[in-house]
C-alpha cells in the first residue's frame, strides 16, 4: 500500500551545474509506479546528469528532487569500470550492496538468460553478459524504480532488442517503474509509455506517437525518425528475419 | 612472563600491524590510493616533531597529524584537483617539514632513524597495547562498513543509488589509515608504512578470487613477512623494519611470477 498514490520520484525546478556550466535547468518531471519512461535527447543534453541527480550522486544547484519514502532504486550505469586489482566474481558482484541467498542469485542469472557464471570473474565477461549481470544485480534489490543509462551500449541490434524485451518483462514481473535513457530512438520509443525529450530542459513529453510528431522533437532529431519508428514496428514481427530493410 | 622477551614483543607488534594494515591496504590498492597512503604516513613525522616538542605521546601526535593530512587530501580530491601532482607535493613537503622540525629539537637527532625506519625491537608492553588496540579498531571499522565500502569502491554512483554516501565511506578509510600509520611508526617507521599497506595486498591479488579472500590472504602474507623479516634481521643483523618489507617484496615477486607461469602453462595446454 506504500508508494501507490504519490509519484515515486519527482523533481521541481531542478537545475544542475557541472564545473560551472549549467547543464540542466527548470526540469520538472515525475515518475509513477509501474510506468516505462524514456528520456531522449541529443549528446550533451544532460540525460546522464539528470539520472545522476535523481539517484542523489549530484546535488541540485537549484530546485528539488523528491523521492518517495523508502524508495528502492535499481541503477544500471552506462558503463562500469572494474579495477583489475579488485578480484570480483559474478556472485560477489550480485551481492553488493546487500547479500542475497544463493538460490536468489542463481534465479537472477537464470532470469537474465545467462548460464551459471557465478564463479566467473566480472572482468572475464563479454559485453553482453556484463550488461545483463548489471541488470540482474539491480533487479535483485527488488527495486520500485529501475534506472537505466544507455544500458545497451556495445550490444548489437538483436542484443539490445532482447535487452528491451527483458525490461518490459521485468516491469510485468516486479511491477516496478522504469526510467531509461537511450540513443536508440526507434527501439525505445515503441517500448515506452511516455517519452521525455530533454535538451537542458524538458522540451516536450507525452506518449511516443505524440512526441514523435511534436515540433520540438523534430527540431532536435529531424523528421526522419518518424520513418525509423514505423520501420521498427514493422521489423518487430520479424525479429530474426535478415530481409533487407531498404526494400520496405 | 612471556611478554618480557623483547623478541616476543616485537613479533606481536609486527603481527598487530600486519593484520590491520593488509585489509586496509587492499582498499588502498583497489581505490588507487597508494600515494595517499604515502602522504598520510609522511605527515606523521611532522606529528612526531610536534609531539616531542610538547612532550605529548608520539602516538597521539602522529595520529592527529596523519588525520589532518588524510582529511585535507580527501577534501581536495573531492574538489577535482590534479591529485597525482598534489599528493606528490603534499607527501614530500610533509616529510621535509617534519625532518626540519625534528632537527630543531635537541637530543632527538640520534632517534630520528627510529621514526623513519621503526624500532620494533624497542617495543614496550604499553606500545603493544596501543598497537593491538589500534588494530582492533581498524578491523572493527572495516568489518562494520565492509559491504558499503566495497560498493563505494566499485562505483560511487552504485553506492548513491543504494542510499550509501560514498563520502562517508571515504571518511571511514581516512580514519582507519591515520590509525594504522600512527600504530605502525614504531614497527616499520614512516618511510615504509605505505609498503606494509600495499605490498601484501598486491602479493595477494594473484591468489584471490573475491575481495574477502584477497584481504585475508594479504593479512596472512603480511604476518609471514613480519615474522620472517624479524627472524632474518636477527640472523643477519639487518635493520628490522626494512627486513620485513623485503620479505613482503619477495613474496610479491613469488606470487606474481607463479601466476604468470601458471597462466602460460594453462595457455599452452589449451592451445
Amino acid at each position: 500500500m506504500r508508494l501507490t498514490e504519490t509519484p515515486l520520484i519527482e523533481t521541481d525546478g531542478l537545475a544542475v551545474r557541472l564545473g560551472g556550466a549549467l547543464v540542466l535547468h527548470d526540469v520538472g518531471l515525475s515518475i509513477d509506479r509501474g510506468e516505462i519512461v524514456t528520456i531522449v535527447g541529443p549528446n550533451g543534453s544532460g540525460k546522464s546528469t539528470l539520472l545522476r541527480a535523481l539517484i542523489g550522486a549530484l546535488k541540485p544547484s537549484r530546485g528539488t528532487v523528491h523521492r518517495a519514502e523508502g524508495l528502492r532504486i535499481g541503477y544500471v550505469p552506462q558503463r562500469l569500470h572494474i579495477d583489475p586489482t579488485l578480484p570480483l566474481t559474478v556472485t560477489r558482484f550480485l551481492s553488493l550492496p546487500r547479500r542475497h541467498p544463493t538460490s536468489d542469485v542463481r534465479t537472477a542469472l537464470d532470469r537474465a538468460g545467462l548460464p551459471d557464471l557465478r564463479t566467473r570473474q566480472m572482468t572475464d565477461l563479454s559485453g553482453g553478459q556484463f550488461q545483463r549481470v548489471l541488470l540482474a544485480r539491480a533487479l535483485l534489490e527488488k527495486p520500485d524504480l529501475l534506472i537505466l543509462d544507455e544500458a545497451t551500449q556495445g550490444l548489437d541490434q538483436p542484443g539490445s532488442a532482447a535487452f528491451y524485451a527483458r525490461i518490459a518483462e521485468v516491469r510485468g514481473e516486479l511491477g516496478c517503474a522504469v526510467l531509461m535513457v537511450s540513443h536508440e530512438l526507434h527501439v525505445v520509443m515503441s517500448a515506452s509509455d511516455r517519452v521525455i525529450c530533454l535538451n537542458g530542459h524538458v522540451c516536450c513529453e507525452g506518449r511516443p506517437e505524440v512526441v514523435a510528431q511534436a515540433d520540438e522533437y523534430r527540431a532536435l532529431f529531424g523528421s526522419g525518425t518518424q520513418g525509423a519508428l514505423a520501420l521498427y514496428r514493422h521489423d518487430h514481427n520479424h525479429a530474426h528475419d535478415p530481409a533487407p530493410e531498404a526494400v520496405e | 612472563m612471556m611478554l618480557d622477551d623483547f623478541m616476543i614483543r616485537a613479533a606481536l607488534a609486527g603481527l598487530g600491524v600486519a593484520v590491520a594494515a593488509a585489509p586496509l591496504g587492499s582498499f588502498v590498492v583497489w581505490r588507487r590510493m597508494a600515494y595517499f597512503g604515502d602522504a598520510t604516513a609522511h605527515a606523521a613525522i611532522l606529528g612526531v616533531a610536534v609531539a616531542l616538542s610538547f612532550s605529548m605521546s608520539i602516538f597521539a601526535g602522529a595520529l592527529v597529524m596523519s588525520l589532518i593530512m588524510a582529511t585535507t587530501v580527501s577534501t581536495l580530491a573531492g574538489r577535482g584537483f590534479a591529485m597525482d601532482t598534489l599528493l606528490g607535493v603534499l607527501a614530500h613537503s610533509a616529510l621535509a617539514f617534519g625532518l626540519v622540525a625534528v632537527s630543531f629539537l635537541s637530543g632527538v637527532r640520534i632517534d630520528l632513524m627510529a621514526y623513519l625506519f621503526g624500532d620494533i625491537l624497542a617495543v614496550a608492553k604499553g606500545d603493544l597495547a596501543v598497537i593491538w588496540g589500534g588494530a582492533a579498531l581498524v578491523l572493527g571499522l572495516l568489518a562494520w562498513r565492509w559491504q558499503a565500502l566495497l560498493t563505494a569502491t566499485l562505483s560511487p554512483d552504485l553506492a548513491y543509488a543504494a542510499g550509501i554516501d560514498p563520502r562517508r565511506e571515504q571518511l571511514v578509510l581516512t580514519l582507519a589509515l591515520a590509525v594504522v600509520v600512527a600504530v605502525a611508526i614504531k614497527v616499520v617507521g614512516v618511510l615504509l608504512i605505505a609498503a606494509m599497506l600495499i605490498i601484501p595486498a598486491a602479493a595477494a591479488r594473484p591468489l584471490a578470487a573475491t575481495p574477502e579472500r584477497m584481504a585475508v590472504i594479504a593479512a596472512a602474507i603480511a604476518s609471514v613477512s613480519a615474522l620472517g623479516g624479524l627472524r632474518a634481521s636477527f640472523e643477519f643483523d639487518t635493520p628490522t623494519g626494512p627486513s620485513i618489507v623485503c620479505a613482503a617484496a619477495l613474496i610479491f615477486a613469488a606470487t606474481t611470477t607463479a601466476r604468470g607461469l601458471w597462466r602460460k602453462r594453462r595457455g599452452a595446454r589449451a592451445a
